[in-house]
């Protein structure tokens, strides 16, 4: 027997860390560096993660009346975020405004909001109770509200935060109405039983009503169309740093979410969910792809282009089984992968002051600073889908998902999709490539610290390893798919 | 004697509320008053869970009312505190004037 607590062990890991940050940070005199707590919660992060690996070796099973359950599916998400996370704090240490400027003495509230964030991502994974997941996501939105204005000086940091927060609570109000509908339909709210109940539930109405609802409040957090358009201001006016984390593991305990609603919560309605998935993920790649080639925001297009990923991410859903599961898995760590790693590099060439901001800034880059440069480069193959990359398998295993599922002309506008995404992914790259006319010396990776560079090799690392040895990663997402095959029989 | 409210009247002033929250939220132009037609989906939304949770004779209806309630509060503090933040920087709370990012 598994006492309670270990159940939640990462989430107790995180939030004293994040205490911890928030309490030396009030005790160190205002004129200090900031820097110290960074390592503080990064190492915190990394003991969070150890604690979700050592999760990994446990029975999967339930806690706290069976409101938190883990399995190999919250094992998989929460290592996923918990390295997000990580390599966000890591990159922010050393991008961050450097110590005695204005903004210096809101470090350490930035270190304890991205680990508070962490734990309610993190718990959204685990929860099996829809109280438990409200909450968990309004843990992990309020404080990425929060970091989305950090750069109040600004006028564009409130306006982002603004637009995130009015948007968020929006969509979080529609998903708290279609819980309640829920709960009118099955007087329960605990995942297991509703989908025991629901077959009998007392009215349909209430039933569609509740799918319809929380569907518009989840998919406006994967960024999904018709609900995408807050993502390109939010990710302009917020600080590089803070989108490298908002586009990536909020979004991954989105699909998390996503993925306990439709097979743990409404499996009944797998034939109406299912055209709906096939739908939205053609639209989200369509709208995002074709915005984001009239771009000239290097931070709006890579917006736009997280809108088309979330539709190719969504594209997987169409399969049949859990295969999906296993897809949307793999998808969602190789997105992060590569999507903190170019915008970790944006942090870098662009800078905070965003000194690059548009495409033609970015000319030159790649004689300036050559690694740099080629990272990013990597990045932007990987976002493109070229093999070898986490993007290209990534890719393939949705689209092959979905194939089987008989989803072949999804498939058919997914890769006609990824040929229009190319042209401005490799917009972007030939500006790099040619000679700039304004010789502004771009900061080289390894002179900017420690962090950065730990942070960029994470993300390298990770997008080549997913390309070329991609064996246990998928080996996890099959698990992760299977736990949920073996508890709710689907 | 049965004088009793029936639930459906609940169930309908609350879709009433979350109706008029979100109209209120497309329409107006004030910040503050697009924050509070959210505040007023949230409170339509505990309408029915209280409605529901008496007709199933189940408490947790109740204690969900009391989480949105405080999540609530600890969204009001954060979205003020935005408020605020966006009036310092642009001396403006009207929608239409704060633009400076377009789709």
């Amino acid at each position: 027997m598994t006492p309670d607590i270990f159940r939640i062990l990462p989430e107790v890991v995180l939030t004293l860390v994040g205490v911890l940050v928030m309490l030396t940070d009030a005790s160190m005199s205002p004129k200090s560096s900031r820097r110290l707590l960074g390592w503080v919660a990064a190492l915190g992060v990394l003991a969070a993660l150890a604690a979700s690996l050592w999760q990994g070796t446990l029975p999967a099973g339930t806690a706290f009346y069976g409101t938190v359950q883990t399995d190999a599916f919250s094992t998989f998400f929460h290592v996923l975020i918990c390295g997000i996370v990580l390599v966000a704090i890591l990159l922010s240490i050393d991008t961050l405004p450097p110590d005695r400027s204005p903004e210096q003495h809101h470090v350490g509230e930035y270190f304890a909001l991205m680990v508070f964030g962490a734990v309610g991502m993190c718990l959204l994974t685990s929860a099996v109770e829809l109280l438990v997941v409200f909450i968990a996501l309004e843990i992990s939105s309020i404080s990425t509200y929060v970091l989305a204005g950090y750069r109040k000086q600004t006028g564009k940091g409130p306006e982002a935060a603004m637009k995130y927060f009015l948007l968020g609570s929006f969509a979080t109000a529609f998903l708290l109405y279609g819980i309640a509908m829920v709960f009118g339909a099955t007087g329960t709210t605990e995942v297991r039983e509703i989908a025991t109940l629901l077959p009998a539930a007392r009215s349909h109405l209430f039933v569609l009503l509740a799918f319809g609802l929380m569907m518009v409040g989840v998919l406006f957090k994967v960024s999904a169309a018709p609900f995408h358009v807050w993502t390109p201001d939010v990710y302009e006016g917020a600080p590089t740093p803070v989108v490298a984390l908002m586009s990536t593991a909020p979004k991954v305990a989105a699909f998390a979410l996503l993925i306990r609603l439709l097979y743990g919560v409404f499996p009944l309605l797998h034939p109406l969910w299912m055209p709906l998935m096939w739908v939205v993920a053609a639209v989200s790649m369509t709208v995002g792809n074709l915005a984001a080639l009239r771009q000239q925001n290097v931070k709006r297009m890579l917006a736009y282009s997280s809108i088309a990923h979330a539709g190719y991410l969504l594209t997987a859903f169409t399969g049949s089984g859990t295969e999906p599961i296993a897809a949307v898995g793999f998808y969602t760590a190789a997105y992060a992968a590569m999507n903190v790693g170019i915008f970790a590099l944006l942090s870098v060439v662009g800078g905070y002051d965003e000194r690059r901001s548009s495409v033609t800034d970015y000319r030159g880059v790649l004689y300036s600073s050559p690694l740099s440069g080629g990272l990013m480069l990597l990045f932007l193959i990987s976002l493109i889908g070229i093999p070898f990359t986490g993007g290209f398998f990534a890719k393939f295993y949705s689209f092959t998902t979905a194939m089987q599922g008989g989803a072949g002309w999804l498939v058919l506008i997914g890769l006609l999709n990824s040929g229009i995404a190319a042209a401005y992914y490799l917009r972007l790259a030939l500006s790099m490539a040619l000679p700039s006319a304004a010789s502004a010396k771009a900061q080289g990776l390894s002179s900017v610290g420690a962090g950065v560079v730990l942070a960029v090799g994470i993300a390298a690392l990770a997008t080549l390893a997913l390309g070329i040895l991609p064996g246990h990663v998928l080996d996890a997402a099959h698990a992760a798919a299977q736990s949920f095959a073996a508890i709710r029989g689907f | 004697m049965n004088t009793t409210v029936p639930a459906e009247w609940y169930l309908i002033l609350s879709a009433a509320l979350f109706t008029l929250g979100v109209v209120g939220f497309l329409i107006k132009r004030s910040l503050i008053s697009i924050f509070m037609s959210i505040e007023l989906m949230l409170n339509a939304v505990n309408l029915s869970f209280v409605t529901f949770a008496h007709e199933w004779h189940a408490v947790k209806g109740q204690i969900f009312v009391f989480f949105v309630m405080m999540v609530a509060a600890a969204e009001a503090a954060v979205g003020l505190a935005i408020i605020i933040s966006i009036f310092r920087a642009r001396g403006t709370l009207t929608v239409d004037q704060i633009d400076l990012m377009k789709l």
